[in-house]
């Protein structure tokens, strides 16, 4: 045993299956060597959940990737300490090849973005049993009864047909499915898991979760989780490590580190973390007139295919789809993803072809030509989710906040380097960050370049697309404070899009829940999020992880029905959704069952 | 702002003099530029600097018994089969040589560049035929459309640069066109297209900008190609017509002796090498010099 046994000194002697010590990870900059992980130090112990939490840049990801020995080669090394395994393998500075014996075998890791862990050209089937093989887990006749096995200890539904299946054909919970089914192939002692939720949809993510403590149960596996997410922490974990540029801020079990977090730092990252239901009242804005009346928009996208290149098919982005919005309103479109609320948006800034009628501030834009389009342009603009993406690299970034002034012609000369200046100081920034480029900015500020921007030609309605779900907490609370504020002063009308409930808590007066394409119930914050009619909508609140390790959640609400598609062959249309009002404002669709037999 | 305490204090525009001095501070593009500002002086001054008549078959030009000289102190490169003197020839040629690669691989540039945004940008049938024509000609064996080009016309300076450009605007429309494919469908022209600006204007100021590292690399990669290329059909014959000096025809005149005078071969080939070197380096850095995100880096 190694001397990190006794250092831990507790009576019980938990056994530690990998012991850091002092690890620190350099990144080579321009600058010279930057340590992105400072002298960590922690055991994590057989069986338990271990999960390490920060914001980005924290280190969390180098960490596993350094004992993983997966560091990007050759710019970050570690540059000091020891990881040791239970054995006293010392896996610091171990040639690639001794380490390819480990992983796997011993340690082995799921990521993020399970499309892009899966190799598209090869069978599930093959990448099982390659892994098996390689490993020398069983023989090769062994092999496709083994892969079998795997994929139904991961619950894979239909699993002997998902063996010949490639990855394009799963849905992204099942793809994670067959990355953990991978990773647990060689029964390692620890299963290293970086946000393997983060890319996918909460109710998917509910059951990911789910899975993953089911067979740790069953393996005895121990399992170090990575996340940003403390609703996911609260859920999973036995301890926690809360990470800050690089440092270990904070290390405490789970019940204590949320009941009584010790450090000033891990007491800002739990406050700024957004609950469900514990969302302040917000202001009743007055009636106006809406400026913004949508009514029957339908966005349907062609699918060609065979040697005529015919349209064969036909998705059903958005099919039918009416609200309004009042001035100093904001509608919450909430949905998972697929589910067409993100295709609104682009309807509505004619980014998408669409049909139906749209007014913005009583003017209709059905039927305008470009040229005819850009005065109501100036009413509606959008924020999207990652500012860096939205922002162009390579002017500076008070000219992009000056663009829509210059194109739709307002400003000019000084006139424009004061409005620039004006905007700038309006959403936090200094006039003196204007002649600078959006890599310069974080993101949180890079999102304020973004507001400047949309607010530039004073509009009546902003579409937010998921503008916070790419930020930190921390920094995601300023940017909900500065729309807000920015709502009370100017009027502003907000289509906030986003699939995180607890983000829509904070902001929406009113919600609407869609679901392919079609929106099956809409109402009041209240109504929506307290007392959800729909199925869908309850089946998408019980997955929402909560902040509260005290909190257990009841397994979610299984699908009703089918996992519909929105794509369908030519000619055959999805059926309207009948909608009931329940309560003053409260509309909720008929469930699909009495819908069908309606129709 | 926490952020801003991290950002450099001193905003930097990216001007003509910041990059010129950015180019003569690092050794690669300093020697780049001073291979291309002493050729391009070579090429302009040409005719007061050559110590030869270059086209005169000189007398003491050659051996006693008719061989080319070496390289001496009289004649600093040697001299040709015909008693020429190579380092004047070498210095005329640079005229030939420049003009041909500054002006084929400019029509090459702006022609594969105009067709790749447009047909990239645009996409629908538009850009179904333009890039299905690109096909085509990348299809057709480059040399043989040259030859074919300049057999037509008769072979003169300005036809074998237009002739050269036919040949290599393709690979530059390919490239352009993936780029400007992916560039189209980012967010921030999105962001533009809902602001309501206008196609050219967006390409303009957000597309070109972000090509600008593909046109430099590729323009100044195809600089090289284009030298070698006329080295090509001059070496066959269809290139710049003799007694017009070129690097290429220099080569293709002396070949046939290389075993006896290999400097006939060597200087001119030295030469192509230099200046496509040289073209490649400071495409290189020009690219890191123009991009905000590696500045100040090497």
């Amino acid at each position: 045993m190694t001397a990190a046994t006794a250092e831990t000194g507790r009576g019980d002697a938990p056994r530690p299956v990998l012991s850091v010590r002092d690890l620190t990870v350099a990144v080579a900059t321009p600058g010279g060597a930057q340590p992105v992980v400072e002298d960590l130090s922690f055991d994590l112990i057989a069986g338990e959940t271990l999960c390490l939490a920060g914001e980005s840049g924290s280190g969390k990801s180098m960490t596993a990737l350094a004992i993983m020995g997966l560091l990007p080669q050759p710019t970050a090394r570690i540059a000091q300490g020891s990881i040791r395994l239970a054995d006293g393998t010392e896996l610091a500075g171990l040639s690639d090849r001794a380490l390819r014996k480990i992983r796997a075998n011993r340690i082995s890791m799921i990521f993020q973005e399970p499309m892009t862990s899966l190799n598209p050209v090869l069978t599930i089937g093959t990448q099982l049993t390659e892994v098996l093989l390689e490993h020398g887990a069983c023989s090769r006749a062994e092999a496709p009864g083994r892969a079998l096995d795997l994929l139904r200890d991961v619950r894979i539904t239909d699993a002997a047909r998902r063996l010949k299946q490639y990855p394009h054909e799963l849905s992204g919970g099942m793809r994670q499915r067959v990355m953990i089914a991978i990773a647990l192939a060689c029964d390692p002692e620890i299963l290293i898991a970086d946000e393997p939720t983060t890319a996918l949809d909460v109710t998917v993510q509910a059951e990911i979760l789910d899975l993953i403590r089911t067979l740790q149960r069953e393996h005895g596996t121990t399992v170090l989780m990575i996340t940003h997410d403390m609703g996911v922490v609260a859920e999973m974990a036995d301890r926690v490590i809360v990470l800050r540029h690089g440092r270990q801020e904070e290390t405490a079990p789970v019940h204590q580190l949320f009941a009584a977090p010790r450090t000033a730092y891990a007491r800002e990252l739990l406050a700024a973390v957004p609950r469900l239901g514990h969302a302040p009242a917000r202001p009743v804005p007055e009636r106006l007139p809406d400026v913004v009346d949508v009514e029957g928009l339908t966005v349907r996208y062609p699918i060609r295919g065979g040697i005529a290149n015919r349209v064969q098919a036909q998705v059903h982005a958005v099919e039918n789809v009416d609200f309004r919005i009042a001035p100093g309103e904001t509608l919450a479109l909430v949905g998972e993803s697929g589910c067409g609320k993100s295709t609104i948006g682009k309807a509505l800034l004619g980014l998408a072809p669409w049909t139906g009628s749209i007014r913005i501030a009583g003017q209709q834009m059905q039927g305008l030509s470009p040229k005819g389009l850009k005065p109501v342009r100036r009413n509606i603009q959008m924020i999207f989710q990652d500012p860096g993406a939205s922002l162009d690299a390579r002017m500076t970034v008070g000219r992009q906040v000056g663009e829509p002034l210059v194109v739709h012609g307002q400003a000019r000369g000084s006139e424009l380097q004061d409005r620039i200046e004006w905007l700038f100081r309006r959403v936090g920034l200094t006039p003196e960050q204007i002649d600078r480029y959006p890599h310069e900015f974080s993101g949180g500020q890079r999102q304020r370049i973004c507001i400047a921007r949309a607010l530039a030609l004073r509009p009546r309605v902003i579409v937010a697309d998921e503008c916070v779900s790419a930020l930190d907490v921390s920094i995601q609370a300023q940017v909900l404070d500065l729309l807000r504020e920015l709502q009370q002063e100017e009027g502003l009308a907000y289509l906030f899009i986003s699939h995180d409930m607890a983000v829509i808590d904070q902001v929406a007066d009113r919600v609407a829940v869609m679901n392919l394409g079609q929106i099956v119930e809409t109402g009041s914050r209240e109504q929506v999020l307290r007392t959800p009619m729909h199925p869908y909508t309850r089946r998408l609140l019980s997955a929402v992880p909560i902040p509260d390790p005290n909190h257990v959640r009841p397994a979610v609400l299984a699908r009703d029905g089918e996992v519909g598609s929105p794509v369908r062959p030519l000619g055959q249309h999805p059926v309207r959704l009948e909608m009931d009002e329940v309560a003053p404002g409260h509309w909720v669709a008929r469930s699909d069952a009495a819908a069908r037999s309606a129709a | 702002m926490s952020g801003s305490a991290a950002v450099s204090a001193t905003p930097v525009r990216p001007g003509a003099g910041r990059v010129l001095r950015q180019l003569m501070v690092r050794p690669r593009s300093a020697f780049a530029l001073v291979v291309i500002v002493t050729m391009v002086a070579a090429a302009v001054l040409a005719p007061w600097i050559v110590p030869y008549d270059p086209n005169d078959q000189m007398f003491d030009g050659l051996s006693l018994e008719g061989a080319p000289l070496p390289p001496s102190a009289q004649f600093w490169l040697g001299t040709d089969l015909l008693g020429r003197d190579l380092f004047s020839r070498l210095i005329l040629g640079t005229q030939t040589s420049l003009i041909i690669g500054l002006l084929a691989n400019g029509i090459a540039v702006m022609l594969g560049a105009g067709v790749g945004i447009t047909a990239g940008f645009l996409g629908g049938w538009v850009g179904g035929i333009l890039m299905r024509f690109t096909d085509l000609m990348m299809a057709f064996p480059a040399l043989l459309l040259a030859i074919v080009l300049a057999a037509i016309f008769k072979p003169s300076l300005l036809i074998v640069a237009v002739v050269i450009a036919m040949v290599n605007w393709v690979q530059m429309a390919r490239v352009i066109y993936t780029e400007t494919r992916s560039l189209a469908e980012r967010e921030f022209i999105s962001v533009q297209r809902a602001m309501g600006a206008s196609t050219f204007r967006i390409l303009r100021l957000h597309v070109l900008p972000h090509l600008l590292y593909s046109i430099i690399v590729f323009g100044t990669l195809g600089i090289s190609t284009t030298v070698l290329l006329e080295a090509t059909l001059s070496y066959l014959g269809v290139g710049v017509q003799p007694p017009t000096p070129s690097w290429g025809n220099i080569i293709y005149e002396n070949q046939t002796y290389f075993a006896n005078a290999p400097w006939l071969v060597f200087f001119p080939g030295l030469a192509i090498v230099l200046l496509a070197l040289s073209f490649n380096l400071l495409g290189d850095v020009l690219r890191d010099a123009l991009d905000p995100k590696l500045k100040g880096r090497h």
